[in-house]
């Protein structure tokens, strides 16, 4: 069995391979600034403070989910810099200065992401608890991969656990998404 | 008309009560068979799809209200000790703490049986021993730590096999082990010494843990008036009457919602007692309270599906099944009561001869609760493991066995009619779709020499018929849009767009234009959402309101259009009569608010027929016998449910079925250390749910006649079914492709190669599991 942890190794490495200029911070409340969604907050929190709650609890982007809060069911997965991170185990102290993404990105303008789309007409889940985190995931492997194979699809979901059992309509929602998106870009590139 | 009393018989959770039922007014035909149909049986998006894609769906854990404080819960670090003094002066002094409650000051709340939610001894690690309000979740966090409690730990048992020993603690004045259920018909075990051939083996399933992804949780607001409580719940109801009861409020005072539910599969029944944490905190401190468990919590105090231990004797004798005996017991940890796995021993097969005994087993141990399809779980892994090695001794194929006793139209513990049974078609569709006149007695070779491939199967019987009290209020605007009220949930089934499609059936109006509002204790009353129920009880009164709706609007238009009611009908939105058509928002555009307003209560169930749900699932299995994994390529699930409202999320139901029943099988397993009583993998690391990378291919089908006898809808609940057979199908297949049998869960390599490694002994039984 592969274990759920293997997302959060290559995000861990990813965020390790870029660290902030070492300056100490703390214990009590810092200023950090973050750019959540395209938009700019300074938050006033314990450098502690985990990315998870600092979107939940401080500024009500209660999409992402907290289910383990130690790395271990994806649930909570944002895009930090574009990639996929576990936002219970990063800092937001950590993020100053690189785009956070969440789920509530995903259709500002009201229409569905294709891949939310492609979620709904495929039934890829049932209590949606795990949803936001699958489709961070599955938004990060579709901005890098426009054309996944099935496997590719079930490698970038490998760490988001989905206990009502949703998987096999979660790996067809995100291969037909592929199929749209790809489609979508191929008409834009034969009209230019 | 005035509602009448009369009796009625509803299965739940494997077992059979009989009610009272009021009754009002006549039931509906159900639709025939071949009943054209716009809404009904056709694949549906969900109709809250949206929010849940878009993150705008609110569960309770993110209900946040103004003022709202966080509580948490001290647990015990001992399985076992009385609590002697509890000092909080240090936690209350921390800035921030708002309130504290323990043994010693907590107000009387009944609770299971206890006169307090905190016990003077404590059970089991994790047992609740104070509670603790703050401004924020970190300092309530802190604050626990700062409560000095003097415990005198006591004896304790973990394990469900050390329990039942001579020598074990006693935990109760009548013992750790206590019979809950007993069943015979024929001669009993005594037929089994009339039997040619006698095949006897043990078999043992590990404690599952639920890991709903939504902890259980809470939060409760008090106005002064009334209280209001958010519950990630499966039974808003159940949470209304465990407060009645703990708090002494009355119905009119309690107000329980749940909106939006991060999965459910038994454990989320009722009332916990961090429900009434943050109610007696709400009270006391004027703020709304939240408590919601993190997954250590969740994974220590929030339920289980027991470990059991089973021992099967079947006799053989005239080319039959002749005589079964089954003996289970079952680590009920602190609960009440116990699920029997010898439920499907006693109802599945027309076999003449059965003897069960299910024995309850106390540790000290966190409580079981329902876990999807309790028991027959667990014991249709054991029933069909010993009928496949059966199978194997007499030398006749694991299916053929089945079939010569699986073509019964009554019921065999009762003798009366099934409503309807199709058990005997599951087979010939499964088979076909797994290509079972591929297998061979002694099982096929893999995709590498040191890998061997299997085929098995297993059959289902659960109860799903449903039954009273269930209602449904349809109110029909006057734009021709509508909107339902019932008191039922969705805890991710799908049962708000089943709902919709039901009354879009009824009213001849389009899904779209459905509004359903449910999971509030201010509609009217609905079940639980369990014992694959909520289709087969809710959707009849769902039918009957919206067609209470429709003839109220056909009366109506009657009078406006001056048209003999006969002669008008409801058709897409429309209404129809001989000269024309007309949309409902016109006929009625003089009426403005004038609404009308349809009821509908689920009526009782048939007396003369007996309603189960039957199923069979297929096992294709790869096993690498130098590494000791199984693979498991394809499951094949045929389910007779009756109707199918909606395909899509039917298949959902299934897929997710198999998919936690293979959990069960192959990795899931909760360790408690025997010398401390701690649990060793309460958390998703170490305790291993399938993740994307375990599913195999699925393949999901349907009898989908409907059960005309069962209710106005004709079906059955899927909740369960689809979760009972895998596991044992799965071992069948093991062993088939092996040569040797697994009787443990879950079927760890570790298991497999200790299997093949004792090939020729006896009894392969792995470590007891806890």
């Amino acid at each position: 069995m592969v274990g759920p942890s293997g997302v959060s190794l290559d995000t861990v490495s990813a965020m390790s391979a870029r660290p902030r200029p070492t300056s100490f911070v703390g214990p009590g409340p810092v200023d950090v600034a973050l750019d959540v969604n395209g938009r700019q907050v300074t938050l006033h929190v314990p450098p502690r403070r985990t990315l998870l709650d600092a979107l939940r609890d401080e500024l009500g982007l209660t999409a992402t989910k907290k289910v383990c809060d130690e790395g271990t069911c994806g649930a909570c997965t944002v895009l930090v810099d574009g990639r996929p991170v576990y936002s219970c185990m990063t800092l937001a102290i950590a993020c100053e200065g690189r785009p956070v993404e969440t789920l509530e990105s995903l259709n500002r303008e009201g229409a569905l992401h294709p891949l939310q789309r492609a979620f709904v007409d495929h039934d890829a889940f049932q209590c949606g608890f795990c949803t936001p985190g699958q489709l961070m995931s599955l938004v990060a492997l579709l901005r890098e991969n426009a054309a996944p194979t099935e496997e590719d699809v079930k490698r970038a979901v490998a760490g988001n656990l989905c206990r009502c059992g949703a998987y096999p309509k979660i790996v067809a929602a995100g291969l037909a998404a592929a199929r749209r998106t790809e489609r979508a870009e191929r008409l834009e590139r034969e009209r230019a | 008309m005035s509602p009448r009393v009369v009796k009625t018989r509803i299965e739940f959770e494997g077992e059979v009560h009989e009610e009272l039922a009021l009754v009002e007014g006549e039931d509906l035909a159900s639709w025939p068979e071949g009943h054209a149909m716009a809404a009904v049986g056709k694949p549906r998006r969900r109709i809250d799809g949206f929010q849940r894609v878009t993150g705008r769906a609110h569960y309770t854990a993110d209900i946040v209200l103004p003022g709202m404080l966080h509580a948490r819960i001290l647990r015990s670090p001992h399985p076992r000790a009385a609590v002697r003094h509890v000092h909080a002066a240090r936690a209350l002094a921390l800035p921030g703490v708002r309130g504290v409650l323990h043994r010693f000051n907590m107000p009387k709340t009944p609770f299971r049986g206890e006169d307090s939610i905190f016990r003077s001894e404590v059970r089991f690690v994790g047992d609740d021993v104070a509670a603790i309000a703050a401004d924020d979740e970190e300092t309530a966090e802190e604050a626990l730590r700062l409560i000095d409690v003097e415990y005198e730990p006591l004896p304790f048992v973990v394990d469900l096999e050390d329990a039942i020993r001579e020598d074990a603690p006693r935990l109760e004045e009548k013992g750790n082990v206590t019979q809950s259920e007993s069943y015979s018909r024929g001669d009993g075990d005594r037929a089994l010494g009339a039997c040619a051939t006698t095949v006897q083996a043990t078999y043992r399933t590990s404690t599952q843990l639920h890991n709903c992804l939504e902890t259980h949780g809470a939060v409760a607001s008090w106005d002064g008036e009334t209280l209001t409580v958010w519950e990630s719940t499966q039974s808003v109801f159940d949470v209304r009457s465990g407060l009645q009861r703990a708090l002494g409020l009355p119905f009119s005072k309690i107000r329980v919602i749940c909106d939006f539910m991060g999965g459910g599969f038994g454990s989320k029944g009722g009332a916990g007692k961090y429900t009434i944490v943050a109610s007696v905190f709400t009270r006391q401190l004027g703020h709304p309270v939240r408590c919601v468990f993190t997954r250590t919590e969740e994974n220590l105090a929030a339920g289980n599906r027991s470990a059991t231990l089973q021992h099967l004797r079947v006799g053989w004798r005239d080319d039959r099944i002749h005589a079964i005996e089954h003996v289970s017991y079952s680590n009920s940890g602190q609960g009440r009561w116990v699920a029997s796995p010898t439920g499907p021993t006693n109802a599945l097969y027309d076999i003449p001869h059965v003897s069960t005994r299910s024995f309850r087993v106390v540790t000290n141990a966190g409580a079981l609760s329902a876990f999807r399809a309790p028991g027959y779980v667990e014991g249709t892994f054991a029933l069909e493991s010993a009928l496949d090695e059966l199978a194997d001794r007499v030398g006749v194929d694991p299916l053929e066995i089945r079939r010569r006793h699986a073509g019964a139209t009554l019921d065999v513990q009762s003798g009366t009619p099934y409503s309807a049974k199709r058990l005997l078609e599951c087979y010939a569709v499964g088979a076909r779709e797994i290509g079972w006149a591929r297998r061979r007695t002694a099982g096929g070779r893999g995709s590498a020499p040191h890998r061997r491939r299997g085929l098995g199967m297993a059959s289902q019987i659960w109860g799903g018929g449903g039954g009273p009290p269930a209602y449904a209020a349809v109110h029909l605007n006057p734009d021709g849009t509508a909107v339902v009220r019932a008191g039922t949930q969705d805890i991710g089934t799908g049962t708000r767009t089943v709902i919709a499609q039901l009354c879009a059936e009824e009213l001849g109006i389009d899904v779209d234009n459905i509004r359903v509002l449910i999971g509030d204790t201010d509609a009217p009353f609905g079940p639980i959402s369990a014992g694959s129920l909520t289709t087969a009880s809710v959707g009849p009164a769902i039918r009957l309101a919206a067609a209470d709706a429709r003839s109220q609007l056909l009366g109506a238009a009657s009078g406006l259009l001056e048209v003999h009611e006969s002669e008008l009908r409801v058709e897409r939105g429309h209404i129809v009569s001989r000269g024309g058509r007309m949309p409902f928002r016109e006929v009625f555009e003089k009426l403005e608010n004038y609404t009308v307003v349809g009821k509908g209560a689920r009526h009782p169930n048939p007396e003369d027929a007996v309603l189960k749900t039957f199923g069979a699932h297929f096992a294709d299995v790869e096993v690498d016998t130098r590494t000791g994994e199984i693979f498991v390529l394809h499951i094949v699930a045929v389910h007779d449910i009756g109707r199918i409202v909606n395909p899509m999320t039917a298949a959902s139901q299934v897929e997710g079925g198999v998919i936690q029943a293979l959990g069960f099988a192959l990795t899931e397993e909760r360790v408690v250390d025997r010398i401390t009583g701690r649990v060793l993998n309460a958390d998703l690391e170490a305790y291993k749910v399938p993740t994307v990378r375990d599913v195999p291919k699925i393949t999901a089908r349907f009898i989908d006649v409907p059960d005309t006898k069962a209710n106005n809808i004709g079906s059955k609940g899927l909740g369960e079914p689809p979760i009972i057979p895998t596991a044992a199908a799965v071992a069948n297949a093991v062993a088939n492709a092996l040569g040797v049998r697994l009787r443990t869960l879950p079927m760890t390599p570790a298991r497999v190669l200790e299997a093949l490694a004792h090939r020729d002994s006896a009894d392969t039984a792995g470590p007891s599991a806890g």
